[in-house]
């Protein structure tokens, strides 16, 4: 019945319904037998670009199954040491390292542009992100099901232009988990979407996140956010980590909360006062 | 489009036959008004037979066998001439959009090359093939080449950067990459180029054929001016005209085909 109602509703009430739909346990129990999250090391980290020191020396290590999300200013090496776990860009100094050896479709990156391809249909462009099991012949079932997560089985024979901004970031989200990622790091995905829907857009990734267990890092500026989302916050500042906060609230998170909007605001200080000592 | 849009009209009977119609009724006024000019005698006989006459010389050239004949060497003359140039072209604009030593070796003779307008090679050509079939062929490959090479270039050149970093991330190879994220990305490019190109055919075809050919259409206009046979030379003009809009009308067909997922091309 769930099911059935579904297109009918709007994104913001569908995403929410999402978490008592039936799918997402079938999704865990899959899960379960194989290994889940990936925990990560990292130590020393150092990168520059040219003369511009951006990551001065990172020591980090991020249990499995985490949600971390990263702080600060544009320009402090967020988003540089985002593409340095996922591995795009090569590192100066310093190691990663996930405890064990790792394929490529174990870790994958969200944008804050879907990045679709608009002459491939949605289902086609959920499949790329089997990675060498594209050619597989359960490639469409496994596409369709990562479809249904992210709350787009009606959309699997569109193209990408007729979509929202949202359901677009969506089928990108769709595409990235398709492969069942163990590391899943975000780049500001949520940057380019209407309020409503980034809220909206935020309880999906939490019960993705929840239902899956992959490590899960979030670059994001929305201090709200972080807090909203991320067991962990990690400010930025100047190429280090300048503070590692807990969050503790219970799960899923209430909006607006006391407990989140102090923590909320005890970070942003920390980042403003940066900014008044430069 | 807008009004014939905002009337509604049951589905079935709205776009194809309202908008196949409207695109005629210009050359149709057109011919209307030549009609009564001539037959008025408004506009003389010696500058511009009626449209009747003409329609009676194609007909007459018809029955002879001799207008299919030469509608058929000019299209076989196009269709060759340009298979051989674009895909000369493509292969350029392929190689040199992909790889940066082949653009190093080769793009800068080619952008000298283009600029020799290449009609200007008609004399050269003539002393070099005569007035064969390889004359026209080959001054047809030529026009037809740059603008396919140039737009194929540039289309594989602006393929979106964070589209081929994606590719990568998903584990393409260089293969998938290309047959999935390239050349789709290219193709919108790449047809800008067909359509240059198809001009470029009729214009190069029809100049060659006038200055140097024994048959085709151009030289049917020519001997048709030789006797003073001034219906078969506007005949001759209006075949290139319909001959233009059928190639037009196929790069069109052929775009709505595979550019289907483009927003431009996406009919409600």
């Amino acid at each position: 019945m769930q099911t059935a109602v579904r297109s009918s509703l709007p994104e913001t009430e569908l995403a929410s319904r999402a978490n008592f739909t039936p799918h997402a346990r079938v999704v865990r129990e899959e899960r379960s037998a194989s290994a889940v999250g990936l925990p990560l090391s990292i130590r020393g980290l150092r990168k520059s670009f040219g003369d511009n020191e951006v990551l001065r020396g990172i020591d980090l290590h991020i249990p499995a199954g985490q949600f971390v999300a990263i702080v600060g200013k544009s320009g402090c090496g967020k988003s540089t040491l985002l593409r340095l776990i996922a591995g795009l860009d090569k590192i100066d100094a310093g190691s990663i390292s996930f405890g064990q050896e790792i394929q490529p479709e174990d870790i994958r990156v969200m944008f804050q542009e879907p990045r679709l391809l608009p002459w491939a249909r949605v289902l086609a462009n959920v499949e790329v992100g089997l990675g060498r099991d594209r050619a597989s012949g359960d490639a469409h079932a496994r596409a369709e099901k990562a479809l249904i997560e992210v709350g787009l089985a009606d959309k699997r024979d569109q193209w990408p232009s007729v979509l929202s901004g949202g359901q677009k970031q969506r089928v990108a989200l769709g595409r990235a988990l398709v492969s069942r990622p163990r590391v899943l790091a975000f780049d500001e995905p949520l940057g380019a979407l209407d309020a409503l829907t980034r809220i909206s857009m935020q309880r999906l990734l939490e019960r993705v996140w929840r239902d899956q267990g992959f490590t899960a890092i979030l670059v994001t500026h929305d201090v709200s956010e972080a807090v909203a989302l991320a067991d962990r916050v990690l400010v930025i500042e100047e190429g280090r980590i300048a503070h590692d906060v807990s969050v503790n609230a219970g799960r899923p998170r209430q909006r607006g909360s006391v407990e989140l909007a102090g923590l909320e605001g005890s970070i942003l200080s920390h980042l403003l006062s940066a900014d008044d000592r430069t | 489009m807008s009004l014939i849009d905002s009337i509604p009209l049951p589905r079935s009977v709205r776009l194809p036959r309202v908008d196949g119609l409207i695109q005629w009724i210009v050359p149709l006024a057109i011919i209307a008004i030549w009609q009564v000019a001539s037959v008025t005698g408004f506009v003389p006989t010696r500058v511009l037979p009626a449209p009747s006459d003409v329609v009676l010389a194609g007909w007459k050239l018809l029955l002879s066998g001799e207008l299919v004949r030469n509608i058929w060497v000019s299209f076989w003359r196009a269709s060759i001439g340009f298979l051989i140039g674009g895909s000369i072209g493509f292969a350029f604009g392929l190689a040199n959009g992909l790889s940066q030593l082949s653009a190093k070796l080769t793009d800068t003779t080619l952008q000298m090359v283009r600029n020799v307008p290449h009609l200007a090679l008609i004399p050269l050509v003539i002393l070099w093939f005569g007035i064969d079939e390889s004359a026209k062929l080959f001054l047809v490959a030529l026009g037809v080449f740059f603008p396919i090479y140039l737009n194929t270039l540039h289309g594989i050149r602006t393929v979106d950067p964070q589209l081929i970093e994606m590719g990568r991330i998903y584990g393409m190879t260089d293969g998938e990459l290309f047959r999935r994220v390239i050349f789709p990305g290219a193709l919108p490019s790449i047809f800008v180029g067909i359509r240059f190109a198809l001009g470029i055919m009729w214009l190069t075809l029809i100049v060659a054929e006038t200055i140097a050919a024994s048959s085709g259409l151009g030289y049917m206009a020519m001997q048709a001016r030789e006797f003073m046979l001034i219906d078969v030379v506007v005949l001759s003009i209006l075949i290139y005209a319909l001959l233009g809009k059928l190639a037009d009308s196929a790069s069109r067909v052929l775009e709505r085909l595979t550019l289907s997922w483009h927003p431009a091309f996406q009919k409600r």
